[in-house]
Order: structure tokens, then sequence, then C-alpha cells
């Protein structure tokens, strides 16, 4: 029932996790942050099994901050993909598979441009302007493909972050209070009501 | 007879010695000079290093090194010995963060940093590390500045201010050995001019001091890196080290001036 999603606009990513802790039928909270801060400007957003998804965010955010201490440079966001795709790929061939589906959200000072990428627990990625992961997937697709444009600016980002919002509160069974809304850009990663 | 009990590293002579550490800390001994000072709200860490070649990328020659976002560490003797130490306690640190979701505090990478030496006294096939490390560093939610020494047999030690020269005094192994005078009278300067109030300038200023005793090319051969709780640590640039040097070397001159004054009073 999860839903996290992001799109990228002209200098920035912007991404959406539902803030929402369900068991069984149970809500248990609503102010969870689900997306970890793997360096100053790449943000993981994960969904899915609920213990899974924290311990492997957690494990790539510490890999990640370890790489950038022993090499004093920070990964690009590809970069990051790339080997938590692997990590997520070798996982998958071990006995006990971690079930998670993120989205990685940066934005790289060196190309100067802001990216996005899919993966999920079989271990595949995709470089896209626009992701959603779970059920949101069934209703955001058609807005992103209506209404996304590279070069969105912030202010037309946030309209577009809240028509998705509201799409999924008006259409989605779940009921799916309160959003969690992220920017990633050259200033780092900030959180930014909608 | 001697020599039959350095063959094996765990062997201990008959009158108590473990020859392959002591010979690690005469490797130390050989070492470039490192300082670390710690002020009142800032530590320094200060070194020697060997002049880089030409064509040589001196990026690449680091002494002074981060171990995390609040922990930093210099080390004086062999440097691939404390590459390989320095990755341990990188992964450590990331790894301390990742079970109990808090930043290792410094006495703490210390301890670890100590042990993983002392492991490599008393293992098969394995020497010990040829070097000592200084570690500065603020634990989380706290103010005071921390300075931490280790060396090969995995003692580690709290400091207010730590030197050494190129025969640094190891009392605890080498009472017997003869100190040479510089390391004796850095250390008298020191400890007459350190007080724990000592400002971030004056800190930095102790340190590049004395390592221009036994640093004689100057400013260029000094690397400094000063950690302070509000703007972490910074490597000093190589014209900030220069404009200390030269404010260093006017100070000392009107203090052999004053020196020659009252001396030509009295004489005359």
């Amino acid at each position: 029932m999860e839903c996290i999603f992001g799109f990228t606009g002209k200098d920035f990513v912007m991404t959406a996790t539902d803030s929402t802790v369900a068991q069984s039928i149970l809500i248990v909270k609503s102010t969870e942050d689900k997306s970890r801060a793997l360096s100053k400007r790449i943000l993981l957003l994960f969904a899915g099994e609920s213990g899974d998804t924290v311990q492997f965010a957690e494990f790539i955010q510490r890999n990640v901050r370890l790489y950038e201490i022993r090499n004093g440079v920070e990964l690009s966001t590809k970069s990051a993909a790339t080997f938590t795709r692997r990590e997520l790929a070798d996982n998958l061939r071990s006995r006990k598979q971690y079930s998670v589906n993120l989205i990685l959200a940066g934005y790289d000072l060196t190309t100067e441009l802001p990216s996005l990428y899919q993966l999920d627990y079989l271990g595949s990625s995709v470089s896209a302007p626009f992701a959603a992961h779970g059920y949101a997937a069934h209703f955001l697709f058609s807005i992103f493909d209506r209404y996304h444009r590279p070069d969105l600016s912030l202010e037309e980002a946030k309209a577009l972050m809240k028509m998705c919002v509201g799409e999924l509160q008006r259409r989605f069974l779940v009921n799916l209070s309160h959003f969690t809304v992220k920017v990633v850009d050259k200033d780092g990663i900030r959180e930014i009501a909608i | 007879m001697a020599r039959s009990y350095d063959r094996a590293l765990t062997v201990f002579s008959p009158d108590g010695h473990l020859f392959q550490v002591e010979y690690a800390i005469e490797a130390v001994r050989k070492g470039t000079c490192a300082v670390g000072v710690r002020g009142k709200n800032c530590v320094v860490l200060g070194v020697e290093k060997k002049s880089v070649l030409k064509l040589q990328d001196p990026r690449t020659v680091r002494k002074i090194v981060m171990l995390d976002d609040h922990v930093c560490m210099a080390f004086a003797g062999l440097s691939a010995d404390a590459r390989v130490l320095v990755n341990k306690a990188r992964v450590e640190c990331q790894s301390h963060r990742l079970t109990v979701e808090d930043p290792v505090s410094i006495e703490y990478i210390t301890c670890y940093i100590a042990s993983v030496q002392q492991k490599y006294t008393q293992s098969g096939g394995v020497r010990p590390f040829g070097i000592s490390t200084l570690i500065m560093g603020f634990d989380a939610n706290d103010k005071t500045p921390r300075l931490y020494q280790t060396d090969p047999s995995g003692i580690y030690y709290a400091w207010k201010i730590e030197i050494w020269l190129k025969a640094s005094n190891y009392g605890d192994y080498f009472n017997k050995d003869g100190q040479e005078l510089s390391s004796n009278t850095v250390r008298e300067f020191l400890e007459k001019n350190y007080h724990d109030e000592l400002s971030t300038d004056e800190a930095i200023k102790l340190t590049v001091r004395s390592l221009l005793e036994v640093v004689q090319t100057g400013a260029k051969n000094i690397e400094i890196a000063v950690m302070t709780l509000d703007a972490g640590i910074k490597n000093l640039e190589i014209d900030e080290v220069e404009g200390i040097v030269t404010e260093i070397e006017k100070e000392k001159e009107a203090e052999a001036e004053k020196k020659k004054k009252p001396s030509a009073s009295t004489s005359t």
C-alpha cells in the first residue's frame, strides 16, 4: 500500500513518500520518513517489507559515506544507483533476500543535472524522468505523461506534486493522509510543504 | 643470545621484552614529526611532510587523514602501515553509526585503533604496526576538544598536548636511552607555554612553533589541520602557514633582542 514517487525538474528532483506505517489493518504511525540521505545531494526512498527497508537503506547509506571518506570524493547519482543495484542483485541470490523497492534521486554538481533512478527488489535499475512504486504507479503515470516536462520550475513542480497527491487521495482506496515531500538540488536535500 | 628471541614475534625475551614491538617503536622514532595541541575550543594537528618531487602530485601524500566527519588522525612512522589502520578505523566508524546510530566517541575509536595495534603484537604470522597515531575530534553533544595518542604496543593516552620528534621520549620503553636535546627543549617549551585557555590562533601558533624546531625548510613542509566545533575540520593553506611562520620568526627575533639588551646593560 506504500506510495513512493518522484520526478525531475529543471535543476532539481522532487520526491514524495507517504508517511504511514501500517501493520495489518492498523495504522501505527503517520509521520514516518521513508527516505535516507546517502550523501549531501543523493536521496534514497524506500518501500517494501518494513524491517528490510530501513536495514538495507542504512546499509547503503553507510557504505556510500565510507566510500566518500576513503576516496575524498562524492559519488555521482549514477554510481550510487549502480552500487545499490549490485547489492540488491547479489542479495537476491542469497538464501534470504531483501524485498525492497527503491527510488534514488540526486543532483550532480559535475554535470549540473538532476537524475532519478527506479530500482526494484529483483535488481533492476532504470533511469527515468519520473518514477513511482507500488499502487501509486497505477494512478500517477498518466498524470506524469500529461503534465511532466523536463524543464519544470519549482513552482510548477509543486503544482504537479499537489495534483499527484490529490489524485491519490481522491481515487486510491487506501487513505494516505500525509506525504513527505522533498527536493534535491544543488544546495542539498530539504523537505518542503506543498 | 638476545637474537633468538626476536625471531618469533610472540616470544618474550628472558628479561621480559618483546623485541619486535620495541623495533616498531623505533620505526616511529625514525619517522617524521607530528604535533597535537588542544586549545579551549579547538584541537590542532601538525605534521612535518616530506618535500614532494616536482612531478609528483601532492594530493596523494597525506599525513593527516579524516576518519569520520568529526574525527581526524595524524600519524608518524610507516605510511603504508598507517593506510591499513586508517582503513580499519574508517570502517569501524561507519559500522558504529550503523549499529547504534551514533557517531563514535573519540575515546572509543582510539581504543579500537589501539586494540587493533595490540592484536598485531600478540598473533602469529603478523608484525606490529610501525606507527603511532594522534587522534583528535569532538564527541557528539559535547564541546570539549579531545586529543588522544596510540602507539605500536597498543597503549593509548589522552593528552593536552603531544609531540613526537625524531627521538621522542618514550619513557616506558626507552628510559635508558639518551634523548636528543631538541626533543626535551621543545617539550619544555610546550609545557611552559601551554595553558587550558588557549585560543584557536594561539594553539595553531604553538603547533607551528614546535614543528619549526625540527622542520628546517619552513612552511612548505608543514601540514596543519584545525578542528573547531563550529567549523569542523579545516586544512590550512600554505600561505596561511607561511604567514604564521613569518610571525613566529619576528617574535623570536624580538625575544632574542630582549635577551641581549639586559645582558648588555649588566656587562657595562
